[in-house]
């Protein structure tokens, strides 16, 4: 046993409002630069639909994630080392810009420059990368927003495999949620295997995925081994960039961006310890729909002596253990069950999970034929189907998810009993397997969502590794050496060069 | 004064593009490796790199190893081995042409591509575009030369060639004459030749040091990093900075 820690996320979709305000922070940091115009480290999705970058889950198309072989063995979905490199001179399951959109901005000078003229002046699009007029906007980052679009085209999305999808193209019968999606900083990343420079790698201590600046040489194949299409290939500095967990604050015990920002309080952020001895173990089980199982087999119960006494013999520091004790993730996904992982399929072992919204009873007009299960709906007559719900979180195993919503269902109908009718109904803890004690807890954590309980961040020891004196004075979180982006602007004529900022990439 | 030129361009331009190639390609690993990397167009169009790519990529390979080992193993292995000149001017014209045709097929794939594609053609920088077409003007001397040397078949002038090289190579004073009297046509593939060497730490072609050969032999497929001294995991320290 080799424990290691991971600093996990849990969205809980049940309270996404879709405001994309996670988006847009995470943007105003991260990507407002050239080269990464088009790129979302985190985007928010209206599902069901075909999502950013088109179809990004139908791996039959872009080859993403693991493949078992008949050896038992996992590779890369894009072949294993041999077959990567054959692919290096021209990646065959790389997106082009137009898959994810071609960023544009708007003439906004002419609405001040535009002569007297009998129409009002308007500011037409122009790309932001040829720099040329856009006739018509044909794609965008969220274009399907709120359903936008025909259904014929929006139910290609892979989550309905198994699914009788046309009668939910009818209006009655129409459903929606909201999936906000990030880097998963997977256990088992795909992009890191798929990497010929080995500049992607796992942090060991917090187990961000990041990618080493210095060391990539665009050779774009992390794109196409990442089945969630979170790595995006920087154009203009030839460098894939990604998500990083925002380790500047995740170090200094800050939640993410996109997790501080979030108004809808949905984002939970805590430490797992996880067994890494038994990573490739859980990544290879046979049958899909047993990853989801195996995953959570790995997660080590950080109140077990036995794990605490190999924790600190793996060099866990005592906060990140104490951490991982009263780990928010720890509660949702292995002690509730109500948070699963994002396409196990894929063989990634993700850590950003999710709870599944529950949603109106489905034609709940159709009074009485309303299926009932004790004072609690029917799961499966919840207006998403569940089916749908489990192609998305649990390789299409719906038993878990079922268990997950009958929880929450469980919560609210207990919480009603306590605060209205002044009863406290262990019936009901009781019959999806909790107690009214958990269902309090529950109730404390997922309703009312106080920020010390949504974020667990123990601080990073990174004086135990690094030299802080090195860092003084440094450029802080820049490209390139040190300060400098490469290129220098050599004026003959002893004009004063432009002032920098050091984050800027010109 | 012709002999002045001639060892100005085949005796001192040789070490002074070389040295450059060396030191500046040492000096950019070392100071600038944000810069170091491909350059990749391909997510911006697909169209014409697919086929350009692999065909110009593979027929450079095959015409650099040719060259590579045609003009730098010793005349006397060549001689130990049985292998006459004529028949060894042979196998490269044969091959040399067959991976120059693919070769020369995809660079003007490219080159189209990267002169009327509005989107590649305004984030190409002046040294993306000089590359390609100093490479297209050398492929052109490299395949007609094809032809000088088809009027002579006994090898003479390849063997000419070859001295030069591993002359220079080993240092050998006035390693310029062997190639005063060569066809003008293979001068100036020399000279561009070495010209492309002088450029080489200024530009894209850097990714060639880089070509990921490493990851044949990494084990297994992750690669994990930590900060924390004389820690059990893998791989290398971090930098601080990163």
């Amino acid at each position: 046993m080799k424990i290691r820690a991971q600093i996990a996320m849990v969205l809980n979709l049940d309270k996404c409002i879709g405001c994309h305000t996670c988006s847009v922070t995470c943007k105003n940091v991260w990507t407002s630069r050239e080269g990464m115009e088009y790129a979302w480290f985190n985007n928010v999705e209206t599902k069901p639909g075909i999502g950013y970058p088109k179809e990004w889950e139908n791996q039959t198309k872009w080859n993403g994630g693991w493949t078992r072989k008949s050896n038992g063995k996992i590779q890369p979905k894009i072949g294993g080392k041999w077959r990567v490199l054959a692919k290096i001179f021209a990646n065959p399951d790389l997106p082009e810009i137009d898959d994810y959109y071609e960023p544009f901005t708007f003439d906004y000078e002419h609405l001040q420059t535009a002569g007297e003229s009998q129409a009002m002046p308007t500011a037409r699009p122009r790309s932001l990368i040829s720099g040329e007029r856009m006739e018509k906007i044909e794609w965008g980052p969220n274009w399907e927003e709120i359903l936008g679009g025909e259904f014929a085209k929006r139910s290609k999305d892979a989550n309905f495999e198994g699914v009788q999808k046309d009668i939910y193209g009818a209006f009655e019968n129409t459903f929606m949620m909201y999936l906000p999606r990030l880097c998963e900083h997977c256990l088992n990343p795909a992009c890191v295997a798929s990497c010929p420079s080995g500049a992607i790698y796992k942090r060991e201590e917090d187990g961000i995925v990041l990618i080493d600046q210095d060391k990539c040489r665009g050779w774009r194949m992390c794109v196409s081994g990442c089945p969630y299409k979170k790595i995006y290939y920087n154009w203009s500095s030839g460098k894939s960039e990604k998500c990083i967990f925002c380790y500047p604050r995740i170090e200094a015990g800050q939640p993410t961006v996109c997790s501080e920002t979030c108004v809808g309080r949905i984002r939970y952020l805590g430490v797992v310890l996880y067994d890494a001895d038994r990573i490739e173990e859980a990544a290879s089980c046979k049958d899909e729909k047993d990853l989801y199982e195996a995953q959570l087999s790995i997660f080590l119960d950080p109140s077990d002596p036995k794990v605490i006494a190999q924790a600190r013999a793996d060099g866990i520091a005592e906060a990140w253990i104490e951490g991982a004790r009263k780990s928010p993730i720890w509660k949702m996904a292995m002690e509730w069950k109500v948070a699963f992982p994002l396409h196990p399929e894929y063989r990634t072992l993700p850590m950003v999970w999710y709870v599944p919204p529950l949603s109106p009873i489905q034609s709940a007009a159709e009074a009485g034929k309303m299926g009932l299960d004790g004072a609690m709906p029917d799961v499966r007559s919840l207006r998403i189907p569940l089916k749908y719900l489990a192609n998305l979180l649990t390789a299409g195993d719906e038993a878990p998810v079922a268990t997950g919503l009958e929880r929450m269902l469980a919560m609210r109908a207990y919480m009603r009993a306590k605060t209205i009718d002044g009863v406290i109904d262990e019936n009901i803890a009781k019959k999806v397997g909790l107690t009214g004690a958990q269902i309090e807890e529950m109730y404390q954590l997922m309703a009312i969502a106080n920020y010390e309980d949504r974020f667990v961040i123990p601080t990073t020891h990174r004086e135990a590794g690094t030299n802080a004196l090195d860092l003084r004075g440094s450029c802080g979180f820049s490209f390139g050496n040190g300060c400098s982006d490469g290129r220098t602007e050599t004026n003959l004529f002893g004009q004063p060069k432009k002032a920098r900022n050091p984050m800027e990439i010109v | 004064m012709n002999d002045t030129l001639n060892h100005i361009a085949f005796g001192w331009y040789p070490y002074f593009a070389l040295t450059v190639f060396l030191c500046g390609s040492l000096l950019r690993y070392d100071r600038e490796q944000y810069t170091w990397k491909t350059g990749s167009s391909q997510l911006l169009r697909r169209r014409q790199l697919t086929w350009g790519s692999n065909l110009f990529h593979v027929g450079v390979l095959l015409i650099f190893a040719g060259h590579f080992f045609g003009l730098l193993t010793p005349i006397w292995v060549w001689d130990m081995l049985g292998v006459s000149h004529s028949f060894k001017q042979g196998v490269a014209i044969v091959v040399g042409g067959v991976a120059g045709l693919m070769c020369l097929v995809g660079i003007v794939m490219l080159t189209h591509r990267r002169l009327t594609d509005s989107r590649i053609l305004k984030h190409s920088s002046f040294g993306d575009i000089a590359v390609l077409l100093l490479l297209l003007t050398q492929l052109l001397l490299g395949l007609s030369s094809i032809f000088v040397s088809l009027g002579h078949m006994d090898g003479h002038e390849m063997v000419k060639l070859m001295s030069w090289a591993q002359g220079i190579l080993t240092l050998q004073p006035g390693a310029s004459a062997y190639v005063a009297d060569v066809h003008p046509i293979f001068k100036a593939h020399l000279l561009i030749g070495m010209t492309i060497f002088l450029v080489f730490p200024f530009t894209r072609l850097v990714h060639i040091w880089s070509a990921p050969v490493w990851y044949l032999g990494r084990r297994g497929y992750q690669v994990v990093r930590t900060h924390r001294k004389g820690a059990r995991g893998v791989g290398a320290p971090a930098q601080p900075a990163e």
